[in-house]
């Protein structure tokens, strides 16, 4: 059946921001979806309330609605677009949940209203409720484990006394896991359960019988209107069940099952997506396998494009969001060519099933370390912020290139500095950890495979596969016969057999306590090169021209020639906090922009939830970890494809990945801003004598390696003090600083092993900056660049809502300043092309200035991109990341706005806010107070006539609302207390009813201020206390910000309860005030919604 | 370790490691093929269509879940190697009776591990498929035995495989007599469903096939050049018209040289669990199991059969229905083992077929 013409709009619903659970595959997913729906000629809608997106680039839609994702707002763009489809599949669980929203408002999937294309109402109730779904899969004479579902805590208890315990809790419609948990004991079941019913937005829980400890596999599934059905891919879990598979670490494709049981669990997969009946597209459905009797049960299935889709589409080659689009619209699989096969001159169609040569492990990424109170074991709520994804011919070499992908300090499976952590603990405490899933689990057991603990004895414990068991064994046998033969006692046979196990040349290093560039240089005497084979679909049945490539170490390198200038773009790695999509964003662009200007552009990335891993955004895709070796050896193998010419390379694009490693490449091949001028800004040294040459006030400061000299800097300064280590993003480890029994305990954290030990430790060349702290001081940023000729191009001026102190990746701002006279803002242009100009940059830069009372401080200048790239693109409608990467190459800003691609900002009186998103939600146990580490997993844009719209707007895509009646709980410090007067002035103008904290109160009763009720300390234990009124429910807004050091015990209870309730809350007197004025200005006005292509309109 | 070399007939040399059996004199040779199942190796290792053949895995692990005595095709493996990336040391499943290298030892069948198979699967793909040698002998004496070796074309291999004699399988209403060219066990597992299956070996006339008063006659898969079964293509000729015929692969290939086709040999094969066939009545897209060299000409068969099924991937017949007598037959293997399951409906279809046959029989109709 060819392409549908009765449809000619269609609506995409995107996931919003980033969040833990929803990452940027749907990005990748969205992105696909929009470039084929366009290229089919279809006018599409877009909704996404995340600016860091490639998918809300206005070039990918025809409508960019940047809005909050709530049904109240996408109702009104359907009102003003007339789709006449919505596609909800592509948007992850945000895009299901908020369809199915529509749908009971009859808005859509009814006669008259767009019909919803990929999967229909029902077929996503059956998918995503619990209890049709295992009635259906009975029903189909599939096997689920023994269940029963409960509305309230009563009906819980009966349905786990029917089941017996062990039972896992899992709340209907919720996405990446949460509320869900195993009990083992009475006690623990109620508390899960009441979480569970919390969690769910109906209220509903599956109460079923627990099954950790069995096998876990995944089947990616493609269906047609045809009924034609395909499986893209097969995952096995290595953590058994009992551990979300978002947490787990992942193989594909399957390794354990026999194809008699593997053609089962096919069969099942068929007829479980027949049946809950999706139309078309992909979906993904789990199995649990009892490895003592191979019997499968189904666990669950998602109706939509999924994160594991994502991993399926970079595993197999098979672009699975690209192909749901075109089922979506009409098309069978065998009327869709595979791309990958049929540049070989044949076309094959998409209608069958991948085979691979070649073995994909995904390994995710924590931050625990960023969230104090959490206990780091995993479970069946999804908490990793991130994941890396690797290829090797074999488990062994793709585990090891995937542990040194993840960037965290570990050169692959042991064999490193980091592993001395666990020498102390003996074989009994190692195999007791292993019981419990926790992000260091696989060290563990590495560890006593190491020692010669026997595999069933560590099988026992873990209940990991002995199949992988073994060859982790074999990695440490391996490394026993390395240590043997020493460098000198290496042949040619000997490396290869080292590398095809995934050994890196820094595993060999420290090895035998050489240094890396030697093991390098012995090992390329020896005649040991990578080889690179191609991700092909096929396992290289048919020729393919797909430039996706992996190494290994083999016979045969698939890399073709190519005579064009290339240039090489470092991608950023895994998504952690500090670094996400934000820097995916601007390496996909440059690739875009360098592609258009006739270079030939590679990719290195190896985080398989990104755009920038496609294999057709960029010339040529290396999947490979970010490191030096890993990197040298592409810009070698470029080197070598181009007959000898070496590539140019970007660093500064992808974040402080690449950036830490400009230093280890060949000065010579960097683009754009020197590494000696990188240098120059992160040396604190030479960055103040740059200052002050340039005359640009700093705050007073200072480097130091050690306590002493940490002690001499604030006896010049004074306190409060800003302290951070330097090369690092996302504010990791900075702290504010008010006494020296703290900055003794600071100076103590940052030498030690658990935060930042393992990133390489203090040194004199990555000491701790010490800088007095400005207080109540408004923090701006600013993206720049400049070119080769000393141009420059003020990008945006950001004014930041939370006052400087507050990380600026967790604080709110603004485009343009609300608050700045112009005369500062002028100022800020002036320092900043100064800087620029001093620091010789090509491309971006970003500084980040304080400005306290009529003074310019400047913070920090980094001549790379910055998170706010995106936001400022898409607020202006300048694409900042393209011209810089344009300039980088050596194109001056007067030739790129002569070409048309660098034009003028667009300004229609606009206002755009950024807010930030924090993963509060699923850590209950963590304060929400914000401070100078970096704790948000992504940002939310608001854009409109006003800030206070803007803002209002920003909240809402967020997760926040802001009511527009009810009480308000006021709980300020003391420094915050008149300014909140004013907000108290204000919310009683609008009507708001005002409870308080004792000093709170008083405060504002002293100045004629009512307030209606006032609570005590928690501490005091008598009458109603903040916790008690916020869990009443009568709360409709929490104010409430921290003292600026001690008594966070009070603050920190009230932030917990009213995260812990969903009460909407601000911890900023700044975000609160901002709050107010969106409140004021939202009353009696509807949301206005208005695509991006209007606001960059001339 | 047992340090050993591929070489190809065309030179190309690759160094591995042996696994499985000592071969005679430290040499294996044979016709050299690639598969691209990543699950599914005993059945392939135990299927008889690889006589004479060295079979490579694309999928690097292989081993990994051991052997067992459900999953072999046949009594024993008729392949002669077997070429790996990696070969499990350590096996995982709880079907698991055996591990792949104590299989292979048992049966006496070498292999070679350690090798690029992603280089020699492209070096086959480019050049064919190529007559090789491996072992622990010297590189020279394996370059020498390379070069000696022939392949499979025009040599009869049905008869190293075929049954000896006749044995029977199920007790269904139905009688079905299959024809031995190579038989596997998933195929006689799916015959036992709808009948009493009686094996007889290839070289059986159609006189004594019809002595046994068939309801249907099944021809089988089997390893080869189908212009060397001129036996039983003539048999097939005659039993057309006498008795619905059931053809799979092999068993395809005869059926259409019976009705005076030809035959071809395609460059490298179709070897793989993932080729789609389109059913050309139904539009239908089939994910199938494939196993085979040579491929019949649908041009040299115009009128005399109807094209029912289509290899997507290269175009090349998949399947047909012989016009004016009930038979069909299907290049792929619908009995899976391994594979897809998609095209089991065939044994239904030939049920169907010999049900229809046997009610037109008995109201008079019939030829």
């Amino acid at each position: 059946m060819p392409r549908r013409d009765d449809l000619h709009s269609i609506l995409i619903i995107g996931s919003g921001p980033i969040v833990i659970g929803q990452a940027c595959e749907f990005d990748y997913s969205g992105t696909q979806a929009c470039r084929v729906l366009r290229q089919e000629g279809y006018r599409v809608i877009l909704v996404n309330s995340n600016p860091a997106t490639i998918m809300t680039d206005p070039d990918f839609a025809d409508a960019t609605y940047v809005e909050p994702i709530t049904p109240d707002v996408v109702a009104r763009i359907i009102e003003r677009e007339r789709p006449d489809a919505v596609l909800p599949t592509l948007g992850g669980q945000t895009g299901l949940n908020t369809a199915m929203a529509l749908f009971e408002r009859g808005i859509i999937g009814r006669p008259g209203t767009p019909e919803m294309i990929g999967a229909n109402a029902e077929a996503i109730a059956t998918a995503e409720d619990r209890e049709l779904f295992k009635q259906a899969m009975i029903e189909i004479g599939l096997r689920v484990p023994r269940s029963g579902t409960a509305h309230d805590l009563a009906e819980a208890r009966r349905v786990m006394a029917e089941i017996g315990l062990p039972v896992i809790v899992r709340p209907a419609y919720i996405l990446g896991g949460r509320g869900t948990g195993i009990a083992a004991t009475a006690e623990e079941f109620e508390s899960i359960a009441a979480n569970g019913l919390d969690a769910s937005p109906i209220s509903e829980i599956l109460i079923e019988k627990s099954i950790a400890g069995w096998k876990e596999f995944e089947l990616e599934v493609m269906r047609d209107r045809n009924d034609n059905c395909v499986i893209v891919c097969s995952i096995e879990n290595v953590d058994p069940m009992g551990v979300h598979t978002g947490d787990s670490i992942t193989v594909a494709p399957a390794q354990t099952l026999t194809d008699v049981e593997y053609q089962q669990m096919r069969d099942a997969a068929f007829a479980c997506i027949r049946r809950v009946g999706v139309e078309t597209g992909g979906s993904n459905v789990q199995f649990a396998v009892d490895p003592a009797t191979g019997e499968q049960v189904v666990i669950e299935m998602n109706p939509r494009v999924s994160r594991s889709s994502a991993l399926a589409s970079k595993a197999t080659g098979f672009p699975i969001a690209k192909i749901a689009a075109k089922l979506a619209v009409g098309y069978t699989l065998d009327e869709i060519a595979n791309d990958i096969t049929s540049s070989s001159g044949m076309v094959t169609p998409a209608s069958f099933e991948p085979t691979i040569d070649y073995v994909v492990t995904k390994i995710p990424r924590w931050a625990f370390e960023k969230l104090p109170g959490t206990r780091g074991v995993l479970g069946t709520q999804m908490q990793s912020v991130g994941e890396a994804m690797s290829i090797g011919r074999t488990f062994a070499e793709s585990l090891q290139k995937g542990l040194r992908s993840l960037e965290q300090g570990r050169l692959g499976l042991g064999c490193d500095p980091a592993e001395a952590q666990l020498a102390s603990l003996s074989d009994a405490d190692l195999l007791a950890s292993i019981r419990i899933p926790t992000p260091e689990r696989l060290f563990q057991v590495g560890e006593l495979l190491r020692r010669g603990v026997a595999i069933e004895v560590v099988h026992e414990a873990c209940r990991i596969d002995s199949w992988f068991l073994d060859h982790m064994l074999q990695i440490m046998e391996e490394r026993a016969a390395l240590a043997e033969f020493g460098i000198d006692g290496m042949t040619r046979r000997r490396w290869r057999r080292a590398k095809q196990f995934g050994f890196s040349d820094a595993q060999l290093s420290f090895l035998w306590n050489v240094d890396e560039a030697e093991v390098r240089s012995r090992r390329s005497a020896a005649g040991v090169m990578p080889t690179y084979k191609t991700v092909d679909t096929c396992a290289a049945e048919f020729a393919a021209r797909t430039p996706y490539h992996y190494s290994t170490w083999e016979d045969e390198s698939e890399v073709r020639p190519s005579d064009r200038p290339r240039v090489v773009i470092l991608g950023s790695g895994p998504n952690r906090i500090g670094q996400g999509i934000e820097f995916d964003y601007c390496c996909v662009h440059a690739s875009f922009a360098l592609r258009d200007a006739g270079y030939e552009t590679v990719m290195v990335n190896c985080n398989p939830e990104t755009v920038s891993t496609d294999y057709d955004t960029s010339d040529r895709l290396y999947f490979e970890p970010l490191t030096r070796e890993d990197v040298m050896n592409v810009i070698e193998a470029e080197t070598a494809a181009a007959g000898g010419v070496p590539p140019r390379v970007i660093v500064s694009l992808g974040g402080q990945t690449p950036l830490k490693l400009s230093g280890q490449l060949p000065t010579e091949l960097i683009a754009g801003t020197s590494p000696h001028s990188i240098d120059l800004a992160e040396d604190r040294e030479k960055w103040n004598q740059l200052c002050s040459q340039l005359r640009i006030p700093q705050p007073p400061g200072g480097t130091a390696v050690d306590l002493d000299q940490a002690l001499a800097i604030v006896d010049r300064i004074g306190f409060p003090v800003l302290v951070r280590p330097s090369y690092v993003l996302g504010g990791r480890a900075m702290q504010i600083v008010h006494d020296r029994d703290h900055l003794a305990r600071a100076m103590a954290e940052l030498a030690g092993f658990g935060s930042l030990g393992r990133e390489g430790g203090l040194s004199a060349e990555r000491p701790v900056l010490i800088d007095r702290f400005l207080e109540d001081a408004t923090e701006v940023d600013v993206d720049a660049i400049r070119d080769h000729t000393g141009d420059v191009l003020i990008g945006g001026v950001m004014e930041h809502v939370e006052e400087a102190g507050v990380h600026s990746g967790d604080s709110a701002c603004a485009i343009p300043p609300q608050n700045l006279p112009a005369w500062v803002v002028e100022v800020i242009e002036r320092y900043a092309t100064a800087i620029a100009n001093a620091l010789d940059v090509r491309g971006l830069l970003n500084v980040q200035f304080a400005v306290s009372g009529t003074t310019v401080h400047v913070i920090e200048a980094n001549p790379r991109a910055s998170r706010t790239v995106p936001f400022v693109a898409k607020a202006t409608g300048v694409p900042l990341a393209k011209v810089a990467s344009r300039v980088m190459l050596g194109a001056t800003l007067a030739e790129l706005r002569s070409e048309g691609l660098l034009r003028a900002p667009s300004d229609h009186g606009h206002v755009s806010v950024k807010e930030a998103v924090l993963p509060f939600s699923r850590f209950p146990e963590v304060d929400t107070a914000l401070g100078p580490e970096m704790r948000s997993t992504g940002e939310v844009m608001g854009i409109d006539t006003t800030f206070g719209r803007a803002f209002y707007k920003a909240e809402l895509a967020a997760g926040t609302v802001l009511p527009s009646e009810g009480t308000v709980f006021l709980s300020l410090a003391d420094g915050d207390k008149p300014a909140g007067l004013v907000l108290a002035r204000r919310l009683r103008h609008l009507g708001f009813g005002i409870a308080a904290t004792v000093g709170t109160a008083d405060y504002l009763e002293s100045f004629g201020i009512l307030v209606d009720q006032v609570v005590g300390k928690i501490s005091e234990g008598h009458g109603i206390n903040a916790v008690k009124l916020i869990e009443s429910g009568e709360i409709a807004f929490v104010v409430n910000t921290p003292q600026g050091r001690g008594g966070r015990t009070d603050g920190e209870q009230i932030r917990k309860s009213a995260n812990g309730r969903r009460v909407s809350s601000v911890t900023t007197v700044e975000g609160a005030l901002a709050a107010v004025q969106g409140m004021t200005e939202m009353q009696g006005v509807d949301v206005a919604v208005r695509p991006l292509q209007e606001y960059h309109a001339r | 370790m047992r340090e050993a070399a591929l070489v190809l007939a065309d030179g190309s040399t690759f160094e591995g490691e042996l696994i499985g059996a000592d071969p005679t004199d430290g040499v294996a040779t044979g016709e050299i093929v690639f598969n691209t199942v990543l699950s599914g190796y005993q059945e392939v290792i135990t299927d008889p269509s690889y006589a004479g053949q060295i079979i490579t895995f694309t999928y690097p692990h292989i081993g990994n879940y051991g052997t067992n005595a459900h999953d072999f095709e046949s009594r024993r493996p008729f392949c002669r190697g077997v070429i790996v990336r990696e070969m499990a040391r350590r096996h995982s499943n709880q079907r698991a009776s055996e591990s792949l290298d104590g299989m292979l030892r048992r049966f006496g069948i070498s292999g070679i591990a350690g090798i690029d198979t992603r280089r020699l699967t492209t070096l086959l793909r480019d050049t064919g498929a190529m007559p090789g040698a491996f072992g622990t002998a010297s590189e020279s004496v394996l370059r020498e035995r390379a070069a000696a070796e022939r392949g499979t074309d025009g040599l009869d291999l049905v008869s190293e495989v075929t049954t000896e004699s006749p044995y029977t399988v199920g007790d269904g209403p139905r009688r079905i007599v299959a024809v031995d060219f190579g038989i596997k066990t998933t195929i006689l597992r799916h015959l036992a469903r709808i009948g009493t299956v009686e094996v007889v070996p290839a070289s059986t006339t159609a006189a004594e096939i019809l002595s046994r008063s068939p309801h249907g006659v099944f021809l089988s898969n089997g390893p080869g050049d189908p212009a060397m079964n001129a036996g039983p293509v003539a048999t097939i000729a005659q039993l057309l018209g006498e008795v619905p015929v059931f053809g799979i692969c092999l068993g395809h290939q005869l059926l259409g040289r019976a009705l005076g086709g030809t035959t071809f040999k395609l460059p490298f094969g179709h070897h793989g669990g993932n080729h789609p066939v389109r059913h050309e009545s139904t539009g239908r897209i089939e994910i199938t199991s494939q196993n085979h060299n040579f491929c019949v000409d649908p041009s040299s068969l115009v009128g005399k059969v109807e094209v029912t099924h289509l290899n997507l991937f290269d175009g090349t017949n998949e399947g047909m229905r012989v016009i004016g007598a009930p038979a069909f037959s299907v290049q792929y293997h619908p009995e899976a083992g391994p594979g897809p399951h998609d095209s089991e409906y065939l044994f239904a279809a030939f049920a169907d077929l010999i049900d229809r046959h046997a009610g037109a029989a008995a109201t008079g109709g019939g030829r």
